[in-house]
């Protein structure tokens, strides 16, 4: 007889159950481990093909001369390959560990700082709208014919462009928000616009989170007389998470790029899309630097990404535990 | 049921009040000693506005007992709405950009015309053969919209030529790439910037930088359909009834006059101001030219600096009801020349050159990418 067999028939069942447990736990660590592994080498290897297929088209233009023929693709459907409207993969790559002129540290450094910026801005932004956004959800899931008069405004808000009410805010701002304890500062009118972005796929997956519990578990509830806030924080609320975070990843970015564009339309000095504006103005003498800057914000949203994807796993995954055991 | 519905709704009333309240929060208007005043400016922080980053820094503003905060413009920011809605106490901007918004009811006028002529050009290389506006028939021509092609199409008008069917319009971004790619014939661009980027770029035939011989230039001031530019603008009603912010506005005035005399006197130090005041957009050479190019914009002011010149007021105003920008001419509200004839006065007390008649352009360094 081997020695597992006649361990398994001696082990109590309960040790077993625990010991089996935990072997799961630890394979799910494992395949964790290994699915981060494996999604890191994935985008890295889309990157490379990616600058393949920008160097290698790049190569193509120049090597026709899409400058001097009419191509029917190259140079015309497709932008041109000459240097200032492609500049080399290298250059641009490159671009990051140099020091520009009038700055005094390299390129890399002087992005995350503008990038550090623009993530306090977009961070206060997407809190704030984190709270407004939850709040209009459990309103709307409290009162439903407040779903139906709110709801419409809500998505209105949403159509009218930023570049509109981006000036007003930060003028506003400047002359208004003095009730505010504290001196109040223009990348706070740019949080403002990083918050409008956010409360509105909070509070529609919110609502529709709250709302998502089977009316079983919802009789189960009331079966036990839980009150209203009990039924909130044991029922709604956890059930309202995988929506929740649904839409966190889309306010997250969506913050980001607000962020950017309140910088941009409004004129507050800091942060990537200052830096993205300046490049632009001087595209002609250093287009490498545009690239290179548009890139940053490009890694600042995958950052916010990532990290609510994280804290999804965090918490969610944690819930599921809780909830089979 | 109806009484819980009634107190629902007053409480919803209550909200709206209490938040109506908080917006309604006027600014307590005591000044002390010292008096706090914003300007809004066209643009980000570059030597375009030097005369006023210099009035700051030097304690110019300070000695006539201001505080003057300067406001970055930005693409979507218009100095004249920011103005006429209390966001600052005075704004620079175009003549054209504050007439227009005038005249569609904001309470603004000029008082003070710093700059005497248009900085805009139309370049082209030289090759093109493009050597004033009647070359331009046929071509792809350049220009950023937004109010800036008006000058460009009174000019076309004044050689016969239709804006919209005698030459090709082409939409320019604010930099100089399409003319360097040969997307355009000729390419709107300012004296003081975008010229200046087209000659600190590297040509890639030679290898070196492009040299003003490879270009050819319009200059809309002499074509004679230039239109004015930076002033300083208040707001009119404020001026008439409130006589502090009069008393204000002259010495607000005086102090950016005197700033923009010792920009003239003082090239280099206006420069290193404009350059550590906040990273403008263009490096310390970048902005050298265009201080230089300012300066040449302001002096000599004939009539005294911040004098308006009437009969570039006049042409500024022909073109822009011939091209539509305007319906009518404006009425005699739309400037005055009282605040600024006052601030020259006490400056040409103090002993300041308001005339600048022997002023003449030096000859900046371009250097590669304006660093």
């Amino acid at each position: 007889m081997p020695a597992t067999d006649t361990m398994a028939e001696t082990e109590d069942p309960l040790v077993r159950q625990h010991r089996l447990r935990q072997q799961a736990a630890h394979e799910l660590r494992r395949d964790a481990t290994v699915r981060i592994i494996r999604q890191t080498v994935t985008f890295v290897v889309f990157m490379g093909l990616l600058a393949a297929l920008y160097a290698g088209y790049k190569e193509v233009g120049q090597a026709i001369d899409d400058r001097q023929h009419d191509w029917p693709v190259v140079g015309s459907v497709l932008p041109r390959t000459d240097d200032l409207t492609m500049p080399p993969i290298g250059k641009i790559i490159g671009q990051f560990g140099e020091t520009p002129g009038g700055e005094d540290q390299i390129y890399v450094l002087i992005l995350l700082d503008e990038a550090l910026f623009t993530l306090r801005e977009a961070f206060a932004g997407f809190m704030v709208g984190l709270v407004i956004g939850m709040a209009i959800a459990l309103a709307l899931a409290q009162w439903r014919r407040l779903e139906q008069g709110l709801l419409p405004f809500v998505i209105a808000s949403q159509t009218i462009p930023l570049i509109a009410i981006a000036p007003i805010i930060v003028i506003w701002g400047r002359k208004n928000f003095d009730v505010f304890p504290w001196e109040w500062q223009d990348w706070m009118s740019v949080s403002i616009i990083a918050t409008y972005l956010t409360f509105f796929p909070v509070a529609v997956n919110g609502l529709r989170g709250l709302q998502s519990p089977r009316p079983e578990n919802q009789e189960l509830m009331e079966s036990y007389a839980a009150n209203w806030s009990q039924t909130l924080w044991r029922l709604r609320l956890p059930a309202s998470l995988p929506y929740l975070f649904a839409a966190l990843k889309i306010a997250a970015t969506a913050s980001i790029v607000g962020a950017i564009v309140g910088e941009i339309s409004s004129g507050v000095v800091g942060g990537l899309g200052r830096r993205i504006w300046r490049e632009a103005f001087n595209y002609t003498t250093g287009p490498d630097r545009l690239f290179a800057s548009v890139l940053g914000a490009a890694a600042l949203g995958i950052f916010v990404y990532l990290v609510v994807t994280g804290l999804e796993r965090l918490v969610v995954g944690r819930q599921d535990k809780g909830a089979t055991a | 049921m109806n009484i819980r519905r009634i107190w629902r709704l007053l409480a919803v009333l209550l909200v709206f009040g209490l938040v109506a309240a908080s917006c309604g929060n006027d600014d307590d208007d005591e000044f002390q000693e010292i008096q706090d005043v914003s300007l809004q400016l066209q643009w980000v922080p570059q030597s375009q506005f030097a005369g006023y980053f210099a009035a700051r820094d030097l304690g110019f503003y300070e000695d006539v007992g201001l505080n003057v905060t300067i406001i970055d413009g930005a693409v979507d920011i218009v100095p004249a709405t920011v103005l006429d809605s209390g966001g600052a106490d005075f704004a620079i901007s175009w003549v054209p950009r504050g007439l227009v918004p005038r005249e569609e009811g904001l309470n603004i006028t000029n008082i003070a015309q710093v700059f005497q002529r248009s900085g805009t050009l139309q370049v082209s290389f030289v090759d093109a053969g493009i050597a004033g506006p009647a070359d331009l028939e046929g071509k792809l021509v350049g220009n950023w919209g937004f109010g800036n092609e008006f000058e460009l199409f009174a000019g076309l008008n004044s050689v016969g030529l239709d804006p919209q069917s005698d030459v090709t319009l082409v939409q320019q971004d604010f930099n100089m790439t399409a003319l360097i790619l040969g997307d355009i014939d000729a390419a709107q661009a300012m004296i003081y910037n975008e010229y200046a980027q087209v000659l600190e770029t590297i040509n890639p035939d030679t290898g070196e930088l492009f040299q003003p011989e490879d270009f050819s230039v319009i200059d809309w001031n002499d074509v004679g359909t230039a239109m004015l530019q930076d002033a300083i603008w208040a707001d009119a009603d404020k001026l008439e009834t409130d006589a502090e912010y009069r008393d204000i506005a002259v010495r607000f005035v005086e102090a950016s006059l005197r700033g923009w005399i010792h920009c003239r006197d003082n090239f280099q130090e206006c420069v290193d101001i404009v350059v550590a005041a906040s990273p403008p957009f263009g490096g310390p050479a970048h902005q050298a030219w265009m201080m230089n190019e300012i300066n040449a914009l302001i002096w000599p002011s004939p009539g005294g600096v911040g004098v308006m010149d009437q009969a570039l007021y006049d042409q500024t105003i022909d073109v822009a009801t011939t091209q539509g920008i305007l319906a009518e001419a404006p009425d005699a509200g739309a400037f005055r020349t009282d605040i600024a004839a006052e601030a020259i006065a006490n400056l040409e007390a103090a002993g300041h050159d308001v005339y600048g008649n022997d002023f003449a352009r030096r000859t900046v360094e371009v250097k590669e990418g304006g660093n």
